[in-house]
């Protein structure tokens, strides 16, 4: 009991309430931002997932997704792009144990497997194109290559921002702005799979449903 | 493969006199202002203080310019659409053609929503925002410049449609099938669409940045409940920013994709869909509106308070309010398409859910009258604003609940009356609540008061030139008249027409008188000067820093016991005049350095938008190469912050003691 009442006395005097703590350090305020600048790409994506769903059976007597979609494909991606994830999680523990050949290192193996990623997709894109299932033979494939490409294309820009942050590291070396980008990447790069789960669900899985 | 593209010179439209008129004025006045600016020598000032500023002060004033100019180039479209109005009676055509006159009012929407209402209360935020939170700058002050230049850039090429090709035919709103490659082919709707998406990244770049800035960037203190009000409807107007413009970002390249690709989401055959484009687009729409009009209504919430001499009534239930405007806005978008077809009891969720948004919206209203019943009020030309926006927007917002019920928006969909009703919410609602906000925060910015003579002239010319110009539109709206007729046979619809432009010419008569209030008030600006950095004896934090206030706002960072805390400290001083002044101890600010990747960043988006529209692939990879290469030298830069000494602190405050010490 006696404990509690001094307790209460601290938190009275000491320490504000954190709304009333005075700015966050700069640190925090990035991540927060960073944050926000997710959860605003989540609700772009969530406009193209409105719209496949609209179009998704709206495939203009063209092939639909049953026919089209290979599935240990898409498990590999799946497999590279979870991987990633986890190699981006060690990096991120490189940088904070100021290790620079481990971040070197997990920094590689998460560029190959998101390279390996868009390969495949790459691929699949490709093969669907040869085979008559171009984004504009129906509304759905123009639905489906937009949704899928739009991710692809984060995951191109990822690699971009990779390939930049380890210059940055090798020039500038892990200094507090270096930080701060790596952490932001390491949010970017994880956003990227929780989008992927949910294309994987909702294009892949439940477009072979029969 | 032709190097330039679509474009050629059959581009310019040499034989509209009219549009060559006005683009050689156009360009006629950019050379003159950049003739005087270069002979004049003041390049190197305007790039190091402001063209490369990341100063949100400065970056709230650029904005402010940006929309003036453009509500100046809105105008001129709206009146020109009242004048063609009034004389293209019966067999008459008037003196636009209709492909000409289709441009002016797609443009006119696009400017006025996009360039002028936005910038308007986007610069209002960006300038009082942090000043009111008590802090030194936003949370990204680069990211800020480079929103800012974004969002010039969208400006800049839908003025270059202007010269070069031409604008979008389609209404602001740009609605497939009409807006597809197959029924627009001119480069038109590409304007409208890249413009839109340059200045739309702009915009959601400033939402994150501000919606940081307000829930992690308060002086110490500054609790929630704390904040001013206009700093709430900040941060509401910005969440629906960052949840919003993505959905429209997303939409507008769906249509893109259509246009370039091929590709069929909204076209007619192949199984698209131009109803989901009507959807997607209001889903972004309706919030819109409530972006714009949240930060007007927080204009309001400070004057009201600040001119009445009392706290603002009710300050939970503005809080409460705006925050059930920012969740409900996402709840009414399907009242913009009764029409569509949906079944009766979707149409019934989405008028009920309209009719219901209107109650705390009259929530607010009644704070407004409380808080002015009993007060002192002084009249001045934000209070005028105020209050005229008050008359002026419940019989806007009356007719919108008219609106909301289907079956009488069945009679009235796309008809003047629909554009009577919407002007009537947004002029008052977001415009008289900027020009009461530039009032307001002129004296802040600059350090002298604007004329208030002039300021009440121009208030008044805009308040009856308003009604004037707007209620004859419900008549002839219920009389059958639909919106965006180049010509019409009825003849009875004439004389209403006519009042319209009437009052179209009063509204001009106010333009006018806020030209003049504003250089009046530039030559008279030593009899106008405001030394306290207090003109109106305010209440919150910006009015207890100079004016203009220094680069760093605060020199100690305030510190914050309870809501209107400017306020309360100086009730406090004059409890107990005898206090000794408390020896203040400086320490070195950090601040970031300017940085000119916000205008480069911007030229580049320009070059590659121009080249997009026009199908110069070369240049378009160009542009972008370029702008990633801006990136680049910006990652790598060594400095990021500057440190202002103590001594240049000290110096600045003596010269402008503070009166009341938080």
């Amino acid at each position: 009991m006696n404990i509690a009442v001094v307790l209460d006395d601290v938190a009275h005097d000491a320490l504000p309430s954190a709304s009333e703590a005075g700015p966050a350090p700069k640190r925090i305020v990035v991540a927060y931002g960073f944050w926000i600048f997710l959860l605003s790409d989540i609700v772009m994506f969530s406009a193209l997932f409105a719209a496949y769903a609209v179009l998704v059976h709206a495939t203009a007597g063209g092939p639909a997704g049953a026919g089209l979609f290979k599935q240990v494909n898409v498990a590999i991606e799946t497999g590279c792009l979870l991987v990633s994830s986890y190699t981006c999680g060690l990096m991120s523990l490189s940088v904070n144990a100021r290790r620079r050949p481990a971040i070197y290192f997990f920094a590689f193996v998460t560029f190959v497997l998101g390279a390996a990623f868009l390969d495949l997709e790459i691929r699949e894109f490709a093969d669907m194109i040869a085979r008559g299932a171009a984004p504009q033979r129906s509304a759905f494939l123009s639905a489906f290559f937009t949704l899928v490409g739009c991710h692809g294309l984060h995951v191109a820009a990822g690699l971009v921002w990779l390939a930049v942050m380890m210059a940055q590291v090798a020039v500038k070396g892990i200094r507090a702005t270096v930080e701060r980008r790596l952490l932001c990447f390491a949010l970017f790069w994880h956003a990227l799979d929780i989008i992927w789960v949910w294309l994987f669900t909702v294009v892949y899985l439940m477009g072979v449903q029969p | 493969m032709n190097l330039l593209g679509k474009l050629n010179w059959d581009a310019i439209p040499f034989d509209q006199p009219i549009v060559m008129g006005a683009s050689g004025g156009m360009i006629l006045a950019i050379v003159a202002v950049l003739g005087l600016v270069t002979l004049k020598g003041w390049v190197p000032y305007l790039w190091r203080e402001w063209l490369t500023s990341v100063d949100h002060k400065r970056i709230g004033v650029m904005y402010l310019v940006l929309a003036l100019l453009m509500l100046l180039r809105g105008f001129s479209d709206a009146i020109m659409m009242r004048t063609q109005q009034a004389v293209a009676a019966g067999g008459a055509q008037g003196y636009l053609p209709p492909e000409h006159f289709d441009q002016i009012f797609s443009a006119h929407g696009t400017i006025m929503i996009f360039f002028v209402a936005m910038p308007f209360v986007i610069g209002l935020m960006n300038f009082a925002v942090p000043l009111q939170l008590g802090i030194r700058d936003v949370a990204f002050p680069t990211l800020n410049s480079v929103s800012l230049w974004l969002t010039a850039s969208g400006i800049l090429l839908i003025n270059v449609s202007l010269v070069v090709g031409e604008f979008a035919k389609t209404g602001w709103v740009a609605y497939p099938p009409l807006s597809e490659l197959q029924f627009s082919p001119g480069v038109g709707v590409d304007y409208y669409l890249w413009a839109l998406q340059i200045s739309g990244v702009g915009t959601l770049l400033t939402g994150i940045n501000f919606v940081t800035t307000i829930l992690k960037m308060r002086a110490p203190g500054m609790g929630y409940m704390r904040m001013p009000v206009f700093c709430w409807t900040a941060l509401a107007s910005n969440l629906l920013i960052v949840a919003a413009f993505p959905v429209l970002t997303a939409t507008l390249a769906m249509l893109l994709l259509d246009r370039y690709l091929g590709f069929h989401f909204f076209s007619v055959e192949s199984g698209g869909n131009p109803m989901m484009y009507v959807n997607l687009f209001w889903v972004w729409g309706h919030p819109e509106v409530y972006i714009l009009v949240l930060p007007a209504f927080g204009v309001f919430s400070e004057v009201s308070a600040t001119f009445s001499g009392k706290p603002l009534f009710g300050y939970r239930s503005m809080v409460a309010a705006t925050m059930v405007i920012c969740v409900l806005s996402y709840t009414v978008w399907l009242h913009h398409f009764f029409t569509m077809g949906a079944g009766a009891n979707v149409n019934a969720f989405f008028g009920i859910t309209s009719m219901i948004i209107a109650v705390p919206t009259g929530v607010k209203i009644f704070n407004w009258l409380f808080t002015m019943y009993g007060g002192r009020i002084r009249f001045t030309v934000p209070v005028l604003w105020t209050i005229g926006f008050m008359v002026t927007f419940i019989f806007g917002g009356l007719t919108g609940v008219l609106l909301a019920l289907p079956p009488v928006d069945w009679q009235v969909h796309n008809s003047l009356f629909l554009v009577a009703h919407f002007h009537h919410v947004i002029i008052p609602g977001v415009l008289f609540g900027a020009i009461a906000g530039y009032n307001y925060w002129f004296p802040k910015a600059f350090g002298f008061k604007l004329d208030e003579r002039w300021g009440k002239a121009a208030f008044w010319c805009w308040f009856v030139g308003f009604h004037l110009a707007f209620i004859p539109l419900y008549v002839t709206g219920l009389m059958g008249m639909t919106r965006r007729l180049q010509h019409y046979d009825v003849l009875s619809w004439q004389p209403w027409l006519l009042v319209a432009e009437v009052g179209a010419v009063v509204i001009l008569a106010g333009i006018v008188c806020q030209i003049v209030q504003f250089v009046v008030s530039i030559r008279a600006r030593e009899e106008l000067r405001d030394v306290t950095g207090d003109p109106w004896n305010g209440r919150t934090l910006e009015w207890s820093t100079a004016s203009p206030p220094p680069a760093w706002n605060f020199a100690v960072l305030p510190h914050v016991a309870r809501a209107d805390a400017y306020w309360n400290a100086k009730q406090r001083m004059q409890a107990s005049p005898d206090q000794p002044a408390q020896a203040r101890e400086y320490k070195p600010i950090e601040m970031p350095k300017n940085s000119a990747i916000g205008f480069v960043n911007a030229f580049f988006a320009v070059v590659t938008g121009f080249a997009l529209i026009w199908h110069i692939w070369w240049m378009a990879g160009a542009g972008l190469l370029g702008a990633f290469a801006t990136l680049l030298v910006f990652a790598f830069r060594s400095e990021e912050e500057v440190e202002v000494p103590v001594e240049q602190i000290a110096q600045f405050e003596r010269v402008h003691p503070a009166e009341v010490v938080l």
